[in-house]
């Protein structure tokens, strides 16, 4: 894909995410200080609070980011706005709640007696002239929280709040760099806006001029609305009767979201997607109806959702996950998609065929003279556990990579095998082979659909999502994955390529 | 017009007293000085008139009612009060600061803008190159003009004043005593005024109140003191201006001979 055309599919997208991150913004930030500022007149008041109500705001403040907004959808059990509004609230209360108290007990303490003196109420005394002096420090405090607020909101993408995070989550999984430049530059743009917007305002509200005062406060609110327009301008009714397709973090689920949205709209149903979500918190919202279809893989279903150990034959998982799904969380699996997202052992072709290997039966011979290369955790897992045991592998060392640059290592021979994910595309970039498991130590990692209970019951869409099942090659996957990660294409390419193969292949068995 | 009755305050449950078993009687339209270094519970027997301090113990009446039945807030409408120059508001204009106790009373515009008018000409402002000013702006003598002007704003009968010439260099301040002792008789005020310059009490009181650790030991005009002190603290105190006084007489004398 080009540079032009690339950004310009970017920049279509900035109106629908921009909207959304100020919205999210200017929420957070005004529900901020409107819970923080009273809350500085209280324990300005009662000393005793101060000392546990800073040290909560600190706490906040110290949790990551991405943590407090994966809590925030565990506690109130739902994704989207109000969770991220949640955790951007507290993780912006302690600059405004620091510099208020600083601000107010730092007033001098005979220009507050003077105003008691004059007969003042204590309210007379705060808004008149506590607050009025402590101004600039309480001030400074808002517009940080304002700038934290702006950059924080962009890790809201995961909990399912669309924000300016969606282009740099997508950016990052699809190897799309100029999605997260696009991202951050807005990010960056809308927080140095915002923060010269608040001084403005201070500034013109000091003037003590009713003119300017009035025209900025009209500039802001008019720039205000012009951001938010794209949300006011969409139809109602087209969201009641659309449906939201979700995806994970990483690259082929963007492809199959599109896959999905592109299948279903052909029936005439509008679809929304939410990409870039945390694979538990996507597996919640489908529950909890937030979104209505995903795909996910059978053994990850087996071991994170219905926590089993053990390793069971592929048919007997898929239904026995099927079964669970909807009596539990009347979830529906409608199918496979045809091919399966699994750990594979694999090596350089030419070197397979040297050693005469292609099944993980004919390496156990080799194994004491061969290094294997994983990802992080695969060593902790009972896959590794399993295909160890079954086969009797000893390998002569075992090393750790990050998963991109294991399929590198393995390339240039820093291992002689990887644990590679079945549908990389970078099996088909450096030529590898996968090995084959005929003991069946490895579990199933089939794709299947899943439907939440209420899109379950729309025939149109469960008949529309039928059409897919059982086209998806593992070797058409594996391409469109390697479009996007290596050569570069837009997840729409990569998308397009899948349905032509599906259709091809519909072709091809139809009489 | 003020009267103390066996007023004590403690701040530790009665180990300590800050003032102790006080009786004081200010009569209307006087001018009454308390003197006192620091620490001899002046300013807290002040403070306990309108109630910025309340007393442990004994009753103070303030225009034939007692302060602890009137609402504080009511009270110190009622009452001028004049700190050293640091009581003014700091973002306010010097208008501002002027109007404040009016506005609090809801006063509409046009009769504050009149007032203030009033006020300036009183204090010996120029209201027209000083209105819109900031107290930062004032020179000390300025500023305290400005705290007058504010305490007088409600038209108060009664006013009570801190230290309020301390801050001020020796020249402004002798015109200003001087000028704010004609506007208190002028305007018939009673007043409080606390001080730790017995020179400053013996010019201007009409009745001057001597304390010591916290209690009052001797209550007398300024000429009695000066010249039958009767207990030996207020004898100490009076010693100096006297000495100062004959002094200067010695000097003009010398001069003039």
């Amino acid at each position: 894909m080009n540079f032009e055309e690339n950004l310009g599919e970017q920049l279509q997208l900035l109106p629908d995410y921009l909207a959304h991150h100020m919205l999210l913004t200017a929420s957070a930030l005004l529900l901020s200080i409107a819970v923080c500022l009273p809350l500085a007149f209280l324990v300005v008041r009662v000393r005793s609070l101060q000392w546990p109500v800073l040290s909560f705001a600190s706490v906040m403040q110290t949790v990551p980011g991405i943590a407090l907004l994966a809590l925030m959808v565990a506690v109130l059990g739902q994704i989207g706005f109000v969770p991220a509004l949640g955790a951007l609230v507290l993780y912006s209360m302690l600059p405004i709640l620091r510099n208020a108290v600083t601000g107010l007990t730092g007033v001098d303490a005979s220009i507050v007696e003077a105003a008691t003196g004059c007969g003042m109420t204590r309210g007379q005394t705060l808004f008149r002239v506590q607050l009025p002096l402590a101004a600039p420090v309480v001030i400074a405090g808002i517009r940080t929280s304002a700038v934290w607020i702006v950059g924080t909101a962009t890790l809201s993408t995961p909990v399912g709040a669309t924000s300016l995070g969606n282009f740099i989550f997508s950016g990052l999984q699809t190897q799309n760099s100029l999605a997260v430049i696009v991202g951050c530059v807005s990010a960056a743009g809308l927080a140095i806006l915002l923060d010269q917007a608040i001084r403005l305002l201070e500034l013109s509200w000091r003037a003590r001029n009713r003119v300017l005062r009035t025209a900025v406060a009209v500039a802001m609110l008019a720039g205000f609305g012009a951001g938010l327009s794209p949300l006011l301008s969409r139809q109602p009714a087209s969201e009641a009767s659309s449906i939201v397709v979700g995806a994970k973090t990483f690259t082929e689920q963007y492809i199959l979201a599109q896959v999905i949205k592109r299948t279903v709209e052909r029936e005439g149903i509008p679809v929304r997607t939410r990409t870039g979500m945390g694979s538990t918190v996507l597996f919640e919202a489908l529950a909890s109806g937030s979104i209505d279809c995903y795909v996910d893989y059978t053994g990850t279903l087996w071991a994170n959702i219905l926590k089993r150990g053990e390793i069971a034959p592929g048919r007997e998982m898929l239904q026995e996950i099927s079964d669970w799904l909807t009596e539990h969380y009347g979830i529906h699996l409608i199918g496979t998609l045809g091919f399966e997202n699994t750990y594979a052992l694999a090596m350089p072709r030419q070197r397979a065929v040297e050693l005469g290997i292609a099944t993980i039966g004919d390496l156990s011979r080799h194994a004491p003279e061969l290094r294997m290369g994983s990802d992080y955790e695969f060593y902790g897992r009972p896959e590794w556990a399993g295909l160890r045991d079954r086969y009797g592998l000893a390998f002569r060392e075992l090393r750790s990579f990050d998963p991109t640059l294991m399929y590198a290592a393995v390339h240039e021979g820093e291992v002689d095998l990887i644990s590679a994910y079945s549908t990389d595309g970078r099996i088909l970039l450096y030529d590898l082979q996968v090995l084959a498991d005929p003991l069946g130590a490895l579990p199933p990692y089939d794709a299947v659909v899943l439907l939440s209970g209420s899109a379950a019951r729309r025939s149109d869409l469960v008949q529309a999502l039928g059409g897919l099942l059982g086209f998806l090659s593992e070797d058409a996957v594996r391409r469109a994955n390697k479009m996007v990660d290596l050569d570069g294409a837009s997840v729409a390419k990569a998308a397009d390529f899948l349905l032509s193969e599906v259709a091809a292949k519909k072709k091809a068995i139809e009489p | 017009m003020i009267r103390l009755r066996n007023v004590s305050k403690s701040y530790d449950g009665g180990l300590t007293f800050a003032v102790r078993e006080v009786d004081l009687e200010v009569r209307p339209a006087e001018l009454l000085v308390i003197v006192g270094e620091s620490g001899s519970g002046k300013t807290t027997t002040l403070k306990m008139i309108n109630r910025l301090v309340e007393p442990t113990s004994g009753m103070i009446v303030v225009d034939g009612k007692s302060v602890s039945e009137s609402d504080p807030v009511d009270l110190r409408r009622r009452i001028g009060y004049v700190l050293q120059e640091v009581g003014l508001f700091p973002h306010m204009t010097v208008e501002e600061n002027v109007a404040v106790v009016p506005e609090l009373l809801g006063w509409d515009r046009e009769e504050i803008h009149r007032r203030v008018e009033d006020l300036f000409a009183l204090v010996g402002l120029d209201a027209g190159s000083f209105r819109l000013r900031y107290p930062a702006e004032l020179s000390g003598g300025q500023r305290q003009r400005v705290g007058f002007a504010r305490a007088l704003a409600a038209g108060p009968r009664i006013m009570l004043m801190d230290e309020p010439f301390g801050a001020l260099d020796p020249i402004t301040r002798g015109g200003l005593q001087f000028e704010f002792r004609r506007m208190q008789q002028q305007l018939r005020l009673t007043v409080v005024m606390v001080t730790h310059d017995m020179m400053e009490a013996l010019l201007v009181a009409d009745r001057i109140c001597v304390m010591e650790k916290g209690q009052i030991v001797e209550v007398a005009t300024p000429s009695e003191l000066l010249t039958q002190a009767v207990h030996p603290y207020a004898a100490a105190l009076v010693r100096s201006p006297k000495e100062q006084a004959d002094r200067l007489e010695a000097l003009s004398k010398a001069s003039g001979a």
